[in-house]
């Protein structure tokens, strides 16, 4: 597969601020790529220079193998969908969507019926003749798709686009904004710092902090082998243990306090004496009176339980690290807090991490 | 506190309204009343008839000075307009600094009397003044006259209404949120194109704002045109204050005031019907 979103070495800086460090990354047609990151990551920063708002100190941008770097964001063919969606107050739904189209030198009569017809893609058959304000906010979320695609853009950026929608409306239009994008195949980037959000919507997620692309892969390689444990700690729940490799040849490493621990693999080549973070999610810890048989297995004190209902957090201290452990609700019966207890894994579950 | 100013407004109603009452006293003795002794005069003086009106209506002079107060009035506001929108886009396009400085001196003509600015103009555009003096220098033979014309006039109308415009569309520029033009600019609107389809609808309220004070205010104007402007183009409110000062006739002036009146409140109905009268003073 070639790359049809190529980045080379954007470097993006404000005075002595450095915004954006060499950031590199390809993205294949019909991929949908999610910038992930905390506020300030860099991650908005690099959407923009995409969108041709803001320029690239260095580096270079390509689409579709031509350079766009140089271009206006007019001359891009780029479908943006903004945080507020930036609809035109002063124009109807249908209007808004066929303003590009108009733009472009599309007649009004053809226009608008394609206008229409995205409409009732993004599934607002019949709203056209309505104003922005309207509309409700998820109905504006869609009027600014089909506005962001009606013109068969060679890419569609999403900047946040769902931060302002309830809960419930707002996983309604995940589900919504992939639909729309597998049918169109537009090759799409989106920008959120909810993890979960770009868990479920993402073919391949971009992990951004302080400038730099910490990790790209897909969204379970991320999860379940993170690089960094930056990594690790923004997604997910996670427990990390600082420790020293013991033995690389016996899969063995050591944390001062709670002892050796097994490891089953490791994406990177581990030499002895190496200082490394193993990552344990919660989910993988079993929490039980005595120690479980063929497991690895050590004393924590409860200190907090959170419960949830259907599972429940376990929040205590083994020596003087801090431990989380997902149970289900059932099983936190046996436990109260100040209690000690014990918790084990599996090596399988030991995932180490060099950075 | 919460508690107490609660119970001050809930039990004793009657607090606000003392309070307001100043106010309404003053409003009450010297506007309602001489607005009313206005109106009552425009039916009885010199005797109980509606023969101001008509004459006021349909008497040639009268007619035609009512006209040319509408068209002063409309062509001073195109001319406030052509000059403030783009001092406005300036001002709210531009980096703080100069922003404030064209704000400053948009308003510093408002920290100046009325009147000093109106001589101010007779001044510069008298036969003795600098422009005439510089035209001189100029080598120009046929010297124009500048002052007591409709140009003098209008120009210092401009100067004195401008302001009025410029901060109605500057305050709607400055709200127009960037991520709107910049989704234009996505959507592949440029220049013009731009312009004429975003930028300037969205500033249309600023305009309609605009144009509607300078339009409203310069039809009353009194001072500026009687000074600097051509006796042949009298405004409305000249014709009246002649009337008054050199004919006592206080009938008719009373009835071409009401009719001015009457007109301007027809304007802001209208204004008020299709974009609400409270936002024309933001």
């Amino acid at each position: 597969m070639t790359s049809y979103l190529e980045l080379s070495k954007i470097t993006k800086t404000y005075g002595n601020f450095t915004a954006l460090d060499n950031v590199s990354l390809s993205v294949e047609k019909g991929e949908f790529v999610t910038f992930l990151g905390p506020s300030g990551s860099g991650k908005t920063t690099t959407l923009m220079i995409i969108a041709g708002f803001e320029k690239a100190s260095g580096g270079a941008v390509q689409v579709g193998g031509r350079s766009i770097t140089e271009l206006a964001p007019h001359e891009r063919n780029i479908g943006i969908v903004f945080q507020n969606y930036a609809l035109f107050p002063h124009k109807t739904a249908v209007e808004n969507v066929y303003f590009p189209l108009q733009m472009r030198g599309v007649g009004r009569d053809q226009g608008l019926r394609q206008a229409e017809d995205m409409l009732s893609l993004v599934g607002l058959k019949g709203f056209g003749h309505r104003h922005p304000k309207e509309l409700s906010g998820g109905q504006q979320q869609r009027v600014a798709l089909a506005r962001a695609l009606v013109f068969e853009p060679s890419l569609l950026l999403l900047d946040e686009p769902l931060g302002a929608l309830d809960k419930n409306l707002r996983e309604q239009m995940q589900i919504e904004i992939k639909r729309i994008q597998r049918s169109l195949g537009v090759t799409t980037i989106f920008v959120t710092h909810d993890q979960s959000e770009a868990m479920s919507m993402s073919d391949r997620i971009v992990v951004f902090e302080k400038g730099r692309i910490e990790q790209c892969a897909a969204p379970l390689d991320i999860y379940h082998r993170p690089q960094t444990s930056f990594v690790a700690a923004f997604i997910g729940e996670s427990n990390l243990i600082p420790a020293t490799i013991g033995s690389a040849a016996g899969k063995t490493a050591e944390n001062p306090t709670l002892g050796a621990f097994d490891y089953a693999a490791s994406d990177n080549v581990l030499s002895d004496g190496q200082a490394v973070t193993l990552l344990i999610r919660p989910e993988h810890i079993k929490l039980s009176r005595n120690p479980i048989e063929g497991r690895q297995n050590i004393r924590m004190t409860v200190e907090t339980i959170v419960n949830y209902g259907d599972n429940a957090l376990v929040i205590g201290r083994a020596g003087d690290i801090p431990m989380r452990v997902r149970v289900l609700g059932a099983d936190v019966v046996i436990i109260r807090e100040g209690q000690e207890c014990c918790i084990s894994w599996t090596p399988e579950s030991v995932f180490v991490i060099t950075k | 506190m919460g508690m107490s100013l609660s119970r001050l407004t809930e039990k004793t109603n009657i607090w606000p309204w003392l309070l307001l009452a100043p106010l309404g006293i003053y409003m009450l003795v010297f506007f309602v009343v001489p607005l009313a002794d206005v109106a009552i005069m425009s039916v009885t003086d010199p005797r109980v008839s509606l023969a101001n009106y008509q004459k006021v209506l349909t008497g040639a002079l009268y007619q035609r000075v009512f006209i040319n107060t509408f068209l002063t009035a409309a062509f001073v506001t195109l001319c406030c307009l052509a000059v403030g929108y783009p001092l406005a886009y300036l001002m709210a396009h531009s980096k703080p600094r100069t922003a404030m400085l064209i704000l400053l001196l948009v308003t510093m003509s408002f920290w100046t009397s009325f009147l000093v600015r109106t001589y101010s103009w007779m001044v510069l555009l008298g036969n003795n003044g600098p422009l005439i003096a510089f035209l001189q220098m100029m080598g120009i033979e046929q010297l124009p006259q500048l002052l007591f014309t409709r140009f003098s006039s209008t120009l210092a109308m401009v100067h004195i209404l401008a302001p009025y415009m410029i901060m109605n569309i500057f305050s709607v520029m400055k709200k127009i949120d960037p991520a709107l033009i910049r989704s234009a600019e996505s959507l592949g609107a440029k220049g013009w194109s731009l312009f004429r389809h975003v930028y300037l609808p969205l500033t249309a309220p600023g305009i309609a704002n605009g144009s509607v004070l300078v339009f409203v205010i310069c039809l009353g104007f009194y001072v500026t045109p009687v000074l600097l402007g051509s006796p042949r183009e009298q405004m409305i409110a000249g014709l009246i204050g002649h009337q008054i000062d050199e004919f006592l006739a206080f009938g008719l002036g009373s009835a071409m005031a009401m009719v001015l009146l009457f007109v301007t409140l027809i304007i802001l109905t209208i204004y008020h019907r299709r974009f609400g009268l409270d936002k024309l003073w933001g």
